[in-house]
């Protein structure tokens, strides 16, 4: 098999809009929570969430960097930030300039959780107030999900193979997994993958705060309600925003001189078989996940030096997943550290694991694990696990594990290492 | 009832917005297609935004003849209601 490396990385987070900025963020322990700004959600369950920063401010993100005027209009935001992160990647990479029989073996895989939730809920409402004849003749290619990877290969000029991974939570990683056994297999030599969401609209808080899945306990303080492990969890924050990295064959990266981040060496995916939203009582499927990822690897336990959990800051999942960590990782579980970026971006969906996929880079590139904010009281059974409370950790960082699960019981696990 | 020169700035507003384009490429002669870069859900999208500005109807026979800027706004003198 042929291994693969990561050699560009795109970022748009409520923390920044680049990688430099999100990561500078994420480590000086900031939180992009706030009361959201989209519309008014005063009496909706949770009336705050991690959004994705206008222009005008200090880390905002500004659209028409990558994304022309038209296209924005037609678009929901998840495409539009899924396209300016996969420009910043390829232009990391240094591959703009790429020949037509290089693009030829070029591709994406960029996917989603949700969808164009907003536009969906929008023209909805066209229908149902103006009647057909209103909706946007631009309606379903604007809202689909892999409309990412369709608008980057046209905008790049990527023929390779054209995926779009749709695993919920698990999206990101899996996108990026995926990919990385395209380029292993030779269908392709490099692949555009990741994921991203911007489901934060009426109709998506009101849904997941049905589904009892949203923190609503923090109105007074937003930045302290994505609070993974801690005893005062009660439920996620939304987040949104896109990840987005070049993966590539190792020895044409070599070749070219190519800036080599990380080695993708191992991937696991698994079913739960349990329930739709609910985690496996015994954290089964996290644990199948980690384990294949983890024996693709050739890695030992006691090599990964950190793992980007899941860890989303609901009640259930967060000490199943750290339960499964424990059995798998056994002694070994005392050498590394774990934390949850999501305590600070919240919970990004089908961005995620491409999202946190990326902190695991850097992680190992600045020899720094992210903190976890808010872990004030951990829960009891965390004893013993370096979970990063507060504040970043200077530390050895060689190989790294990211954990991404997803509604409908499907996990997925991403093994990286330094090259 | 808006005149010919209300109607064309109206008109121009529309096209600079939707197929974002710099208000001085949007001349009378100016086509769609050749000159502004629109496809053909572009222009779909452009007599929505006509008929919701001037509460005209356009039917899709009439459509597919507005080809030009000065094309939709000669259709909508003729056809808007005073």
């Amino acid at each position: 098999m042929r291994r693969v490396v990561v050699t560009g990385l795109g970022l748009v987070t409520p923390l920044g809009a680049d990688v430099e900025t999100a990561w500078k963020n994420i480590v000086a322990a900031k939180s992009g929570a706030a009361t959201i700004t989209r519309f008014d959600a005063t009496d909706f369950h949770s009336n705050y969430a991690c959004e994705v920063k206008p222009a005008d401010h200090e880390y905002g993100f500004d659209p028409g960097k990558r994304v022309d005027h038209k296209i924005q209009r037609q678009v929901d935001p998840f495409i539009v930030y899924g396209i300016d992160a996969a420009g910043q990647a390829i232009e990391d990479a240094g591959l703009l300039d790429m020949t037509e029989e290089e693009r030829f073996r070029a591709g994406c895989s960029i996917g989603a959780g949700i969808g164009g939730l907003p536009g969906i809920e929008s023209e909805s409402l066209v229908l149902a107030e103006k009647g057909p004849k209103r909706v946007s003749p631009h309606f379903v290619h604007g809202r689909l999900i892999n409309l990412i990877s369709g608008q980057v290969s046209i905008k790049y000029g990527l023929m390779g193979p054209n995926h779009a991974v749709v695993t919920a939570c698990s999206t990101g990683a899996h996108s990026i997994g995926d990919a990385a056994r395209m380029i292993a297999m030779d269908d392709a030599d490099i692949m555009l993958a990741g994921g991203a969401e911007g489901a934060i609209c009426p109709i998506g808080i009101a849904g997941f705060g049905q589904a009892r899945a949203l923190s609503t306990n923090f109105r007074d303080d937003p930045t302290r309600a994505s609070r993974p492990w801690d005893q005062d969890r009660d439920g996620f924050v939304m987040g949104e925003g896109a990840g987005v990295v070049v993966l590539e064959e190792y020895e044409r990266a070599k070749k070219r001189g190519a800036k080599i981040y990380a080695e993708v060496v191992g991937y696991g995916l698994s079913g739960d078989a349990y329930h739709v939203t609910a985690p496996h009582p015994e954290g089964s499927g996290a644990y199948r996940s980690m384990q294949m990822a983890m024996k693709k690897s050739g890695l030992d336990f006691g090599d990964i030096d950190y793992i980007n959990a899941h860890g989303t800051s609901t009640p259930l999942g967060d000490e199943l997943e750290l339960g499964g960590v424990r059995r798998l990782f056994g002694n070994a579980i005392g050498t590394l550290s774990m934390s949850s970026t999501k305590s600070a971006i919240g919970h990004l969906l089908g961005g995620a694991g491409a999202v946190e996929s990326i902190f695991c880079i850097l992680a190992m590139r600045d020899q720094v694990a992210p903190p976890t904010l808010n872990l004030d009281n951990p829960s009891d059974n965390c004893a013993g696990v370096d979970l990063v409370p507060h504040q970043a950790k200077q530390r050895k960082i060689k190989a790294v594990l990211n954990n991404s699960f997803g509604f409908g019981g499907t996990n997925a696990s991403l093994v990286m290492k330094a090259v | 009832m808006a005149n010919q020169e209300e109607i064309t700035q109206r008109v121009a507003a529309l096209v600079v917005d939707h197929l974002g384009v710099d208000a001085g490429e949007v001349k009378p002669e100016a086509s769609f297609i050749d000159d502004l870069g629109a496809d053909s859900l572009d222009i779909v999208e452009l007599v929505m935004a006509f008929e919701e500005e001037f509460g005209v109807e356009i039917p899709d026979d009439a459509a597919e003849k507005i080809t030009t800027v000065g094309d939709a706004v000669a259709y909508i003198s003729e056809h808007q209601e005073g």
